[in-house]
């Protein structure tokens, strides 16, 4: 599949270190591309530096050696300002604990990062929010507020959220590691819809093996390098 | 940058905390409150002193004052460069302290723009006779309409109706305390002697009292034209112009000019009292001082809430960040949400400063040295309204300003890896 489509993330030879206490490498040189349509997971232990790595492909991290390119574009040396508008366009974000803001609806919270883009109207970004949520089978929800909803509906509406500018890329730190069994499933579930029936390209950093044995390619990491890659 | 999305955000920031929001707001109100009911109240007052002396003072002053003449006789025998006379015991001529060419120097003023107006005056010595005492004082024969138009006359006459003293003829108006001493009702006929020795019988048509204690003692008024018959004068003399100025400020450079001009004494309000112009100054500095004082407290008020509200919306700081906010954007919603603050807040406490001083204005106030006087003075000047007004939004804008900044530099990975 990797070898016909476009290549939309490159890793080339990330390096890592934290300073406080002590200067530690926590990525050493990692390299990967993933290509359009991708279903990734990166596993490995706690520690090993998969989370940092994604922070650093999520362009929220500027702090590394080597070099990163989203849709064959370097992100060494950009400014924030750019940089929040490639997260803003190109990239999804789910995280571990689902992140809405309280202040707004849930249709709110879903049309916000589409209303900062400002590409579409209003009305535009309203419908394509309220579509989003119908994918996720919460529609009925969109006016409630978050505290008002489940952990599991929560996620799916982070998930909405971060479909609601048709990113290049959904990137998750550890989606379903705050959810049950079953909720972990309607999740997994739905990334799995949104590769296989919508071409979603998704990265995804879990510590749940069986979550990762059903998507496309495992990364497995060890000690902030990339041991197997299949 | 969608500023309409940026305020959305910013509104639902600040309407998620609206109790604390409130209290922000109420501090920016209670200090633009006090600012403007302390500087209305205190310009009020100063205004309210000034004007005792102001009123009654004229801007300058044209006089002739006992001296002896600069010529004497002996300069015309010997006047040269190399001689010097010397003249012990010089004494000044014996003559009415009288303005000579009245009419020339009226014709000047009329014509001079600076001048807003100019009351003619002569004053003299002389002593009121109660029973067989006599109590000295002086007499001010003055224009009538002229003195009420530029010197608020009518504002003094406590009893009485001051344009009596036009139409009654050898009428008085006397000083309140002068009246006491003398136990003279309004109807009375009183006698006074002058300084060369005629007596006088006139008729009390008021009392005036200018709020000076000393002055009302002594002082007591008639028309110009009585008291050039009393001085046996004719009727173009007088001894004072009283002239008031569009701009007090120009007082003293118009002193010198005029002095020259007219060959007079002139002395402008400035050097007369110049006590009353520090006193004023340093009022309102004191006030403005207190006001803006209060201000910057509430600026540190809202400079408090705001740093708390950063820290509670941490979370969704980072989570607009991660979405793709730019630092930019949380700046301006933070700087949005302290201005609304301020602006709300302010705009509240103007009205709260106008209610306030109108409550203030309406609170008795009397006063045996102000007769004119009822309630608490209160100046409504809008000037103070503007510096509050703009106050108001620059203390808030440096308030959020830091907050704003340190919400702008906030690091969403350190939050999101934190959970």
């Amino acid at each position: 599949m990797e070898n016909n489509q476009k290549i939309i993330l490159e890793a080339i030879n990330i390096s890592k270190y934290f300073h406080d206490p002590l200067t530690i490498k926590v990525l050493n040189e990692v390299s990967f591309c993933m290509s359009k349509g991708d279903f990734v997971s990166i596993i490995g232990k706690s520690g090993c530096g998969k989370s940092t790595l994604l922070y650093i492909l999520s362009t929220m991290d500027t702090d590394f050696e080597g070099d990163l390119k989203i849709d064959g574009i370097s992100m060494k040396n950009k400014k924030g300002n750019y940089l929040a508008h490639i997260r803003n366009e190109k990239i999804g974000f789910v995280f571990q604990f689902h992140y809405l803001l309280n202040e707004f609806n849930v249709l709110k919270n879903v049309m916000l990062p589409g209303l900062k883009l400002n590409k579409k109207s209003y009305k535009e970004v309203e419908h394509d929010a309220y579509e989003k949520l119908k994918i996720l089978g919460i529609e009925k929800e969109a006016f409630k507020m978050p505290n008002q909803l489940s952990g599991g509906q929560k996620q799916r509406v982070a998930i909405a959220r971060s479909m609601i500018n048709n990113p290049l890329i959904i990137m998750g730190d550890e989606p379903t590691g705050n959810l049950d069994k079953k909720n972990s499933e309607i999740v997994f579930n739905i990334f799995q819809e949104l590769a296989h029936v919508y071409h979603q390209s998704l990265l995804i950093v879990t510590h749940d093996n069986e979550f990762a044995s059903k998507t496309h390619r495992i990364i497995e990491m060890q000690d902030g390098k990339i041991i197997k890659s299949s | 940058m969608n500023i309409r999305l940026i305020w959305s955000v910013a509104k639902s920031l600040l309407l998620a905390r609206w109790r604390q929001t409130m209290i922000a707001a109420i501090g920016v109100t209670f200090g633009i409150t006090m600012f403007i009911t302390l500087l209305s109240f205190m310009t009020g007052l100063n205004d309210l002193l000034d004007g005792l002396i102001t009123n009654r003072t004229p801007h300058i002053r044209l006089y002739n004052e006992v001296q002896p003449n600069e010529n004497q006789p002996i300069k015309l025998f010997y006047n040269s460069t190399n001689s010097l006379n010397f003249i012990h015991s010089l004494k000044p001529k014996n003559s009415l302290l009288r303005i000579y060419n009245y009419n020339a120097i009226t014709e000047f003023l009329k014509n001079d723009e600076r001048v807003l107006g100019f009351a003619p005056k002569i004053t003299s010595q002389v002593f009121y006779n109660v029973g067989s005492v006599d109590l000295a004082g002086v007499i001010n024969g003055i224009d009538v309409e002229a003195e009420n138009k530029l010197f608020m006359f009518s504002d003094y006459v406590t009893d009485g109706n001051f344009m009596d003293l036009k139409y009654i003829p050898n009428s008085i108006i006397l000083g309140k305390g002068l009246a006491e001493k003398m136990l003279a009702n309004i109807g009375d006929v009183i006698q006074l002697t002058t300084g060369k020795g005629e007596q006088i019988k006139l008729k009390v048509v008021g009392f005036f009292q200018s709020g000076l204690m000393d002055f009302d003692k002594t002082q007591s008024f008639v028309t110009i034209s009585s008291a050039q018959k009393m001085l046996g004068v004719s009727n173009n003399e007088i001894t004072d112009i009283q002239i008031k100025l569009h701009n007090i400020l120009d007082a003293p450079k118009l002193a010198k000019e005029y002095s020259k001009i007219f060959e007079l004494n002139a002395i402008d309000i400035q050097t007369a009292n110049a006590q009353f112009e520090t006193g004023s100054s340093v009022r309102s500095l004191i006030s403005y001082a207190v006001g803006i004082t209060l201000l910057v407290v509430a600026g540190f008020g809202i400079y408090n809430i705001l740093n708390m509200m950063i820290y509670e919306k941490m979370d969704s700081i980072a989570i607009l960040k991660a979405t793709g906010f730019s630092g930019k954007d949380v700046n301006t919603i933070f700087i949005l949400i302290a201005l609304s603050i301020g602006i709300f807040g302010g705009f509240l406490g103007l009205l709260g400063g106008f209610s306030l001083s109108y409550f203030i204005d309406q609170i008795p106030f009397n006063t045996a040295a102000l007769p004119t006087i009822k309630t608490y003075p209160i100046n409504y000047n809008p000037k103070f309204y503007v510096i509050g007004a703009v106050f108001s939004v620059i203390t808030t804008y440096f308030a959020g300003f830091f907050p704003a900044r340190k919400a702008s530099k906030i690091d969403p990975v350190i939050i999101i890896r934190g959970k």
